[in-house]
């Protein structure tokens, strides 16, 4: 790729006392790109959102490699500067919008909260701003939602606030933890579509995390398969998931429910080999 | 909701009142101690004794007792102070507003000081300032309010005379209130060396009583705060880039508050129960400080009064309590 990756994340370790949590990754999303991470529980997903957002829990610490957004090296960054650039620069679609929005506060508050003070807006203006990202993610009746309480809502309908409410400060780079696994198949849908709408329109950078190859298929450009902490298979979907060179991969695919196969030729990731990569992955010493 | 709400609540606490009266009506004269012992002159003969005894109804039956003690009180009338010889609710009206204004303050230092230890712990987390707060709240703690009280007074009243220790105000200056409520009535005028001389009677008990409860809220708060902290939406305003600051008082605050004031009601009542022997030890004309009286004397009718206006007052915190944790929390609120 000739143009600058908005996010490159370079042979990344990652830490938690005597454990490796992440050996080596590497990983870039282009401008504009959806860059899809997949992997199965505890395969290290989440900790390289949490790398780059800055949030590894207490204990966990990036112990070698480089995360670099807009040219820009995260890791060693203060935390200050850190945080400055969260909500404009780079920002999260979390997973369960069930417990993602602050159950004593209004739809409103949220927003007007980020658009405020974070976007600088005036009262007036981060209202009518507010409204015009309701309406983006087809709320309808944006006025009455922002006077609602969260728990009022359905989980698609606080999903759509939390995307609205991520693109609000045109973030460059959006980390989509599992955006739709907390909600309803035909909710999962919608959401996923909308999340691919508002991407396109504003030309954002998603490093999408799922477990769901079949989700990738649907709205990723390139994928990033990750097994115990490493990189097993990286490239466009297309290539990755048309034609995979890791048997891992393979096996994923197989296990993958698809609507023009029978159920009963699905096959589980069968445990020999995920515990023949897990050994294999144990081995692995960080370089120098 | 308020409206059906506290129509409810109020009716409910008419069986609460009515099964205290009870069992302190009964209580009071099964115990050993006799008021009319503690009333007469040495050297008084058996029939002066007997002629008092049938003069306060002493001489019929527990049952017969309290049917005439409850006719009289659903009239308003809950009888004459044995030993201060007037009408006990006016007695117990008269004292009551020097309680409150002390309570009142109590809470507001208890909840300003314990508001500002736990979010100072919450957000000095894994750090020494919170170790400090921890070890000053578990000490404050393990210390009773009385002895708190004692300690002021050896100290500051005694040691190092800055402040008054007795009483609620100057004798030596004359003042005209229309209420009861000194403090509030003087604020209200504007009065502010009024106001300033009380608040210096005031202060030492008060914070005797706020110390303990400080030391509990402080503690409830923090945990429910470091909870609250954890929580996704919390996670979620982080990473809009809000800062440490806002994140505890913005988002977690509220959330956490919801909790503790849920659990804060009980340890408010111990305040007010409290206030019986505070008020001793300062000398402060509320109706702790009477009802200490009132039991020495064997006060039949003012323990009364006074034990109920206590479960009136618990009743009262309880209710509050309830609304402010429904003000809080949207979830049980209804539109």
């Amino acid at each position: 790729m000739s143009l600058d990756p908005v996010l490159a994340v370079e042979d990344l370790w990652v830490e938690l006392g005597p454990l490796d949590l992440l050996r080596g990754v590497s990983l870039s999303v282009a401008a504009g790109q959806v860059a899809g991470l997949v992997g199965e529980s505890g395969a290290g997903k989440s900790m390289i959102g949490r790398s780059i957002l800055g949030l590894l829990p207490t204990g966990a610490r990036v112990s070698q490699g480089s995360i670099r957004f807009r040219g820009r090296e995260l890791v060693g960054l203060p935390i200050r500067a850190h945080r400055d650039l969260l909500g404009r620069g780079m920002t999260l679609i979390p997973q369960d919008p069930m417990t993602s929005l602050n159950p004593v506060h209004r739809i409103g508050r949220h927003m007007l909260d980020v658009l405020r003070l974070r976007m600088g807006l005036d009262r007036t203006t981060a209202r009518t701003r507010a409204l015009a990202l309701l309406d983006e993610v087809h709320i309808r009746d944006p006025e009455a939602v922002l006077m609602r309480y969260p728990h009022e809502l359905s989980g698609g309908m606080r999903q759509r606030v939390l995307i609205a409410m991520a693109f609000a400060c045109e973030p460059a780079l959006i980390v989509a933890d599992e955006p739709t696994t907390a909600l309803d198949v035909t909710v999962q849908r919608q959401i996923l579509r909308l999340i691919k709408e508002l991407q396109v329109h504003h030309g954002t950078a998603i490093l999408f995390v799922t477990h769901d190859l079949g989700v990738v298929a649907k709205i990723c450009d390139t994928v990033t398969v990750l097994h115990s902490g490493r990189v097993l298979e990286q490239g466009p979907v297309a290539d990755a998931l048309g034609a995979p060179q890791h048997a891992y991969t393979q096996a994923l695919l197989a296990a993958t429910p698809r609507y023009d196969r029978p159920a009963d030729t699905l096959h589980p990731v069968p445990a020999p080999l995920t515990e023949a990569l897990r050994v294999e992955a144990t081995a692995l010493r960080r370089g120098g | 909701m308020p409206i059906g709400f506290l129509v409810n609540r109020l009716v409910l606490a008419i069986p609460t009142l009515f099964g205290v009266s009870v069992v302190v009506f009964v209580l009071l004269r099964v115990v050993p101690g006799d008021p009319i012992a503690m009333m007469i002159p040495p050297g008084a003969g058996q029939e002066d004794i007997d002629r008092l005894r049938v003069l306060y109804g002493l001489d019929r039956s527990i049952p017969e007792q309290y049917g005439i003690w409850l006719g009289q009180a659903l009239t308003g009338d809950f009888g004459t102070s044995i030993s201060l010889r007037s009408d006990v609710l006016g007695l117990v009206l008269q004292r009551l507003p020097a309680t409150l204004e002390l309570a009142a303050l109590a809470l507001l230092i208890a909840g300003a000081l314990a508001t500002g230890l736990a979010v100072l712990g919450t957000a000095s987390r894994g750090r020494w300032p919170e170790a400090v707060v921890d070890g000053v709240t578990g000490t404050v703690q393990a210390i009773p309010d009385f002895v708190w009280g004692l300690l002021f007074i050896l100290a500051l009243g005694v040691l190092m005379p800055v402040l008054p220790i007795s009483g609620r105000f100057d004798p030596r200056i004359e003042i005209d209130f229309a209420t009861g409520f000194y403090l509030i009535e003087s604020l209200a005028r504007f009065d502010l060396d009024t106001a300033a001389m009380l608040l210096r009677h005031a202060i030492l008990p008060a914070v005797a009583l706020a110390l303990p409860l400080t030391a509990v809220l402080a503690r409830l708060l923090k945990s429910s705060l470091s909870e609250a902290m954890t929580q996704d939406y919390v996670q979620v305003a982080k990473v809009r880039g809000f800062g440490p600051g806002r994140l505890i008082v913005r988002e977690a605050m509220r959330n956490a508050l919801i909790p503790t004031v849920a659990l804060s009601s009980v340890q408010v009542t111990f305040l007010i129960g409290g206030t019986v022997l505070v008020e001793r030890i300062f000398s402060y004309p509320g109706i702790g400080n009477m009802a200490i009286g009132a039991v020495i004397n064997r006060d039949l009718p003012l323990i009364q009064g006074l034990v109920l206006t206590f479960a009136v007052l618990f009743i009262a915190i309880n209710l509050v309590a309830d609304l402010t944790y429904a003000a809080l929390n949207p979830r049980v609120r209804r539109g």
